[in-house]
């Protein structure tokens, strides 16, 4: 037997570190992978607390989390593939086109 | 055995079905390599191995020794972690997939399943997660050899083995939907009424769905007509060129495990896994010992029957070109996967 | 059983979550990522959601990170070097998300009492295996969403194959 509580501090710890690579990470593919560590985490609050309720709807959310990211990911990597096209970098203090 | 409880008797009887299975599964992935050459030497017509043994049959065991022996060379600009890390995890991969793989009627020896190592809900997704997760072992020894030829490889394998992972993935579907189920378990049962007639192959009409598989899981092994990722002519030996001895030797039994598991997956689902071709037809014989061995051997008979399909069309087909390879995956099989769970979906609608 | 398991895979996650913040390489970071991932699909299981776990590893850890690591491989990214910028988020990132895991987990703990405990593999369907129970919601309640989750992947391959073409 756990407590819920300790499954969301779970997350809550995941989530923070997320919070932390997310702003201490210079490279844009990083940055993205501390993206995931965060939804990841969230996803864990979910299953977490359908449990909880005996309720499948969390489980359904995370689900839809899951495609979302997917199709996040998707995006996101062509995105970065095209800017290392232009760019030649991949460090996002040097990507600052729009900073004049 | 009586003194113990029945939570021993499981821990025991489990570590002990582990040992087996794990034991009889690295021997025929030695012999699976044996029967490789013997059969692509009598397709070429020549002999294959000989010497070693009567009819070469101690070959593989020679093989395994010379591996270990070799010189283990460690590449100097490699990164060391991942190289280390990559054969492990392909043959990591490769084996624990059999775990989930019923072979063999239920036979219960105090409460444990002896012929299934675990019985579990979802062992479909199971084996299609930890077939996913064996990507990582080529992707990473590619990466890390530093070395060009083992990164193009890599690369050709990881798009390849993503791309097909859909189709074989979307080619199973039609087979849950007639079992209504996950389990490998409920699965076999679900054909094994009327023997060879009720194979979800022929029975259940899911031969483009076998058709699907069958390319599919050729690609996902690395294996002819689709081995692009070792095009000895182009890439050298593609991922897998830096490694050496042991790390290689893993890599080999990682690709011939693979081989194993897809052709019991294939047997599981589409050939009725262990039961009797022949239904009913043929009365019960023997006792209960030959009553729980004969389903095994049928198991084996068919396993080794995929696995000579195998070899035969590697002895058959010249290799793709790569872009052959990606349109036929995403053009052709994918839509044909796609209009098979359409089908097959309607079809189980319109009747139940 | 639950809390071994709890303990054991919470610990993993929690290593690799933090591996990933002080490796370097982008790879590294992408690895203890898959990690993470993993002992998460194991935490899954044990909370009786069946289904995500397996989809946790096929989607996430299979095909998602997959795409990182390739993307890594073929961009062949190196270390990544320290600037100005990153020394700002230094001060100000650490402390923030410090203080926001402190709140949450203040927040879980002063309300402990009015969550529950969790058992191994509840049964969340009455009965009804997971896959069965999330299914029926799914093509039943949610079919709506989940119909336009499938034209939100159709627009995002569209998309993905327009900005990764070359002439761009």
């Amino acid at each position: 037997m756990v407590p819920t509580a300790y499954y969301l501090i779970l997350a809550a710890m995941l989530f923070s570190i997320g919070i932390g690579a997310f702003l201490i990470k210079r490279n844009v593919i990083t940055i993205f992978i501390s993206i995931e560590l965060m939804l990841n985490a969230v996803n864990l609050t979910f299953v977490a607390f359908a449990h909880m309720w005996h309720q499948v709807n969390g489980q359904i959310f995370v689900f839809f989390v899951m495609v979302v990211a997917a199709a996040e990911a998707a995006v996101g990597l062509a995105i970065i593939i095209s800017i290392f096209r232009t760019r030649r970098t991949l460090n996002v203090d040097e990507i600052n086109l729009m900073k004049s | 055995m009586s003194h113990l409880t029945n939570f021993e008797v499981f821990l025991l009887l489990s570590v002990l079905k582990v040992g087996v299975v794990l034991v009889i599964t690295l021997m025929s992935v030695a012999y699976t390599v044996l029967l490789e050459r013997k059969l692509l030497g009598r397709m070429q017509n020549r002999w294959g191995p000989s010497r070693v043994g009567p009819f070469g049959l101690l070959q593989p065991i020679v093989d395994g020794a010379k591996l270990f022996l070799k010189e283990d060379l460690m590449p100097l600009a490699v990164e060391r972690p991942l190289f280390l890390l990559a054969p492990v995890i392909a043959l990591a991969c490769a084996l624990v997939s059999v775990a989930v793989v019923p072979f063999g009627a239920v036979t219960r020896v105090r409460g444990v399943d002896i012929f299934e190592l675990a019985n579990v809900n979802i062992g479909l997704l199971v084996i299609l997660g930890i077939t996913s997760i064996g990507v990582y072992g080529i992707t990473l020894s590619g990466w890390s050899s530093n070395n060009k030829y083992s990164l193009l490889g890599a690369l050709r394998s990881t798009a390849q083995v993503i791309s097909y992972e859909l189709a074989l993935g979307l080619s199973l579907v039609g087979v849950v939907l007639r079992a209504q189920s996950l389990n490998l378990r409920t699965i076999v049962d679900s054909q094994s009424a009327h023997g060879m007639l009720s194979w979800n192959i022929f029975g259940g009409f899911q031969f483009v769905a076998f058709f699907i598989y069958l390319m599919a899981a050729y690609a996902e092994t690395n294996r002819a007509p689709f081995d692009m990722a070792e095009a000895e002519t182009e890439l050298v030996a593609g991922y897998h060129t830096e490694y050496s001895s042991m790390k290689f030797a893993m890599f080999f039994m990682a690709e011939y495990a693979n081989m194993i598991t897809v052709s019991c997956v294939a047997t599981l689902l589409f050939f009725g896994g262990a039961s009797s071709p022949f239904g009913h037809l043929i009365p019960a014989i023997g006792g209960h010992i030959m009553q729980a061995i004969l389903p095994v051997l049928w198991f084996v008979a068919k396993v080794f029957a995929f696995l000579s399909l195998y070899i035969w069309v590697r002895a058959t087909l010249p290799r793709f070109r790569y872009d052959q390879l990606m349109s036929f995956g995403w053009k052709f099989l994918l839509p044909l996967a796609m209009a098979n769970i359409i089908i097959t979906s309607f079809v189980l609608a319109i009747r139940g | 059983m639950q809390l071994a398991l709890f303990i054991i895979f919470g610990a993993l996650a929690l290593g690799g979550a933090l591996n990933l913040l002080f490796q370097r390489h982008p790879i590294n970071s992408a690895l203890s990522l898959v990690v993470v991932m993993m002992s998460l699909a194991v935490l899954y299981w044990s909370l009786g959601a069946e289904f995500l776990a397996a989809a946790q590893v096929i989607v996430y850890s299979g095909a998602i990170m997959v795409l990182f690591v390739f993307v890594i491989m073929l961009l062949n990214a190196g270390e990544e070097e320290h600037t100005t910028g990153s020394r700002a988020a230094y001060t100000v990132g650490i402390p923030g998300a410090a203080a926001i895991f402190c709140l949450l987990s203040f927040v879980f703990l002063s309300e402990r009492n009015a969550l529950s405990t969790s058992a191994i593999g509840g049964d969340l369907g009455n009965g009804v295996d997971n896959i069965a129970a999330v299914s029926a919601m799914l093509f039943t309640k949610q079919l709506l969403p989940f119909e336009v989750t499938s034209i939100l992947i159709l627009v995002a391959i569209l998309g993905a194959v327009v900005l990764a073409r070359k002439e761009l």
